[in-house]
């Protein structure tokens, strides 16, 4: 009998965590995404608004909202930008770090890896003053050589202007993920195809980028996800532009609806809306890739 | 296990919802004993506000008032609601600005003191003490400060282009064209998209008074012909280029205060310690006049900024909370404290006698800075503001950010129309009776 009850006595206290702290709060969306507050009248005073259930109501409003669908987008274009660019650029540096094994080494990862520890949000106040025209340095110096650099806040540049901190600040955490993997590659194999006859460029499309699929597999994932969640950086660089909308990402508009608005009922709406979409994508995704990625390790 | 885990989930679920909907019951305050040792909590973000309490606490050993600084007027908001929500976890005393307060008492975030507070309206001009009786007997807070709108300009650069401080919004405009063709760097103001609460005390000096109260319902204005008005004035300005149509509170705008490319400023009474900031080198150039008017013959002004004291429908104490409420906001010592240390502009009418018999130091040149702030405050059209002032103003965040990116003055017209289906669908949607 003890040695029954002993497994879910050690099981306690991560599911009481897990009860508490993410099945609760996820109920508790779902709950608060099919009610209202219902007003009557003036609706000044105790007693005159009520929470009642609403339904679907909510799911309509927020899909239908003419706000959403253009933010869904913007963050797809968005994607189509960072992820590609920013896993790029990791894997060519990573190549080439893990290519030269040289002693500067340490000292170019760790700058590179740099970026990633400063907070998104600094990241974002950082930039936004290297992007105002008028107190940024880089305008100025291109101004003194001639080039009218363009507004980078201005409507055509703006999404390029948030993608880059993304990418500025994600390359070198992905880059650390994939030199850690090509590091493990035994040495063997490269000697192997160096006998071969195989150039350093042939080495790396041939053996290193497969052998290391799965790791490319796990940042593209984490790319993705962090991609949709999009939030910090438009965030704080709209107060300082007219193009970045208090709707530009579908978070923004979750923090909108909630704190802005004080409607936390189509806030919860669109969260589950938006967890729903990127439970979806990724598991579409790894289910689609998962398997064929996962099996060359065997 | 399965039983177990399903319980575990049961009770973890309870709690939450215990949480989450315990609430308006702290209505009816114990009787008050004189002697009772109280510990009120009170949510500011005034600078120094705790060196004006300690005032307070110094005088009153048995109603001991903590400050909790806050963020910002928004932040403190968002926090208090969610704090209503729960429960629990609301201060006992709020600063709350004028706009929010339809906001708070229709989430029955803050009680009715007209009792405890006794008569206190002769003390205070009629804009603000409408604003926190919403037109009625109910008293949901005491004014604190208030923000006449001033205007602010770089004399040395008027003097140097030959431009006469405007009188009216055309005198505005020519001299707005006057700068900016003198030096196409300069320019004598800016529209900004991220500041409503500006455009809405631009708009009340034109006459308009977005919300209203007709018998049972709410009425909604805000793309009326007054406010139109002031829409296609900036629209022109900016479509023309003469204005720029850049935020204002940005690093960039700073610089421009700074170095003398932002010539002009639509400021309020609180905009010295703004400019005192953000250009301190500039100390010295700067003057400041009453607001252009629409009609030199009917001088009228807006308000900008300004917020109340009010006690939280969670206080345990009302009646003491009450009285510290109306000593910070009435007793010439804590009007002192408040204009000198917590450098606010206090909304009492005897304020300008008793604390501001000197100048912002910013404005030492200026030694008629608050005789012109009364009378900028005397002249402050009423403004009515409703339950969701909130979803207004970041509807003003969107369709002014396009139009003033798009620079098409018809496009500032066609803004207001948004933040207009914007603001009665909301209200509509939320179950408010809404006129017309």
């Amino acid at each position: 009998m003890r040695t029954r009850g002993a497994p879910y006595a050690f099981l306690a206290p991560a599911l009481v965590l897990f009860a508490a702290f993410l099945a609760a709060p996820v109920l508790y969306a779902g709950y608060l995404s099919l009610r209202r507050v219902k007003v009557s009248g003036l609706g000044l005073g105790a007693g005159a608004r009520t929470e009642v259930w609403a339904g679907l109501g909510n799911y309509t409003r927020s899909l239908t909202d003419p706000e959403f669908v253009p933010s869904v987008l913007r963050v797809g274009a968005y994607g189509l930008v960072v992820v590609p660019v920013m896993l790029g650029l990791a894997l060519i540096l990573a190549l080439l770090l893990d290519g030269g094994r040289t002693r500067v080494g340490t000292f170019t990862r760790t700058s590179i890896f740099l970026p990633y520890a400063v907070p998104a949000v600094i990241a974002s106040l950082l930039w936004g003053f290297l992007y105002l025209p008028r107190v940024s340095p880089i305008v100025d110096v291109l101004d003194r050589v001639g080039i009218t650099a363009p507004d980078a806040l201005s409507s055509g540049w703006v999404l390029y202007a948030v993608a880059n901190i993304a990418v500025w600040g994600g390359t070198g955490f992905n880059m650390i993920v994939l030199y850690t993997a090509l590091r493990s590659i035994p040495t063997d194999l490269f000697e192997a195809a160096r006998i071969d006859g195989a150039s350093d460029i042939q080495i790396a499309l041939r053996i290193k980028i497969p052998i290391i699929g799965p790791s490319l597999i796990m940042t593209f994932l984490f790319s993705l996800i962090a991609t949709l969640q999009v939030f910090a950086e438009p965030m704080t660089l709209r107060p300082l532009s007219n193009t970045i909308s208090t709707t530009w990402t579908p978070l923004m508009k979750v923090y909108r609806d909630a704190f802005v608005r004080n409607d936390i009922y189509s806030a919860a709406a669109t969260s589950v809306v938006i967890a729903a979409a990127t439970f979806v994508i990724s598991y579409g995704f790894l289910k689609l890739v998962g398997s064929r990625a996962f099996s060359q390790e065997s | 296990m399965k039983k177990t885990l399903a319980s575990v989930f049961a009770a973890a679920l309870l709690l939450t919802a215990t949480a989450c909907s315990s609430g308006d019951d702290s209505d009816d305050a114990p009787a008050a004993d004189p002697n009772e040792k109280v510990a009120l909590t009170y949510w500011s973000w005034a600078p120094n506000m705790d060196k004006v309490v300690e005032g307070w606490n110094a005088a009153h050993p048995n109603i001991q008032v903590t400050v909790n600084k806050q963020d910002g007027g928004d932040p403190a908001v968002a926090k208090l609601l969610t704090a209503i929500k729960a429960g629990s976890g609301a201060p006992d005393v709020m600063q709350a600005e004028y706009q929010k307060i339809p906001t708070l008492v229709a989430a029955d975030a803050v009680a009715d003191i007209a009792k405890e507070a006794g008569d206190l309206k002769a003390k205070f001009p009629e804009s603000a003490w409408n604003a926190v009786t919403l037109g009625g007997e109910a008293l949901y807070g005491v004014p604190q400060d208030s923000g006449p709108m001033m205007f602010f300009y770089r004399s040395d650069v008027f003097d140097k282009a030959g431009v006469q401080v405007p009188k009216t919004w055309d005198e505005y405009a020519a001299a707005a064209r006057k700068i900016h063709q003198a030096n196409p760097k300069q320019y004598l103001g800016t529209f900004s998209s991220n500041d409503p609460g500006w455009f809405a005390g631009l708009s009340q000096q034109a006459g308009a008074s977005w919300w209203g109260v007709q018998g049972e319902s709410w009425t909604v204005a805000i793309n009326d012909a007054n406010t139109k008005k002031v829409a296609d004035f900036w629209g022109g300005l900016v479509q023309e280029g003469v204005i720029n149509n850049k935020p204002m509170y940005t690093p960039e705008w700073n610089a421009a205060l700074n170095d003398g490319t932002q010539v002009g400023w639509l400021g309020a009474v609180w905009g010295p310690g703004v400019l005192e900031g953000n250009a301190a080198s500039t100390k010295g150039k700067w003057k400041t006049a009453l607001l252009p008017n629409w009609d030199a013959a009917a001088p009228a002004n807006g308000n900008w900024g300004g917020s109340a004291t009010s006690v939280t429908s969670q206080s345990k104490h009302k009646a003491q909370a009450a009285e510290f409420v109306k000593w910070l906001n009435t007793d010439p010592a804590a009007l002192k404290a408040l204009a000198g240390t917590a450098n606010v502009y206090p909304a009492a009418t005897d304020a300008t006698s008793v604390a501001l018999t000197q100048p912002p130091a910013f404005f030492s040149n200026q030694p008629d800075f608050y005789t012109l702030a009364a009378e900028a405050g005397k002249i402050t059209k009423p403004f009515t503001y409703g339950p969701n002032v909130n979803v207004a103003y970041s509807s003003y965040n969107d369709a002014f950010g396009k139009a003033a990116e798009g620079k098409q003055a018809a496009g500032f017209g066609a803004a207001l129309d948004t933040i207009q289906q914007a603001t009665v669908g909301d209200l509509k949607n939320a179950g408010f009776t809404v006129a017309g």
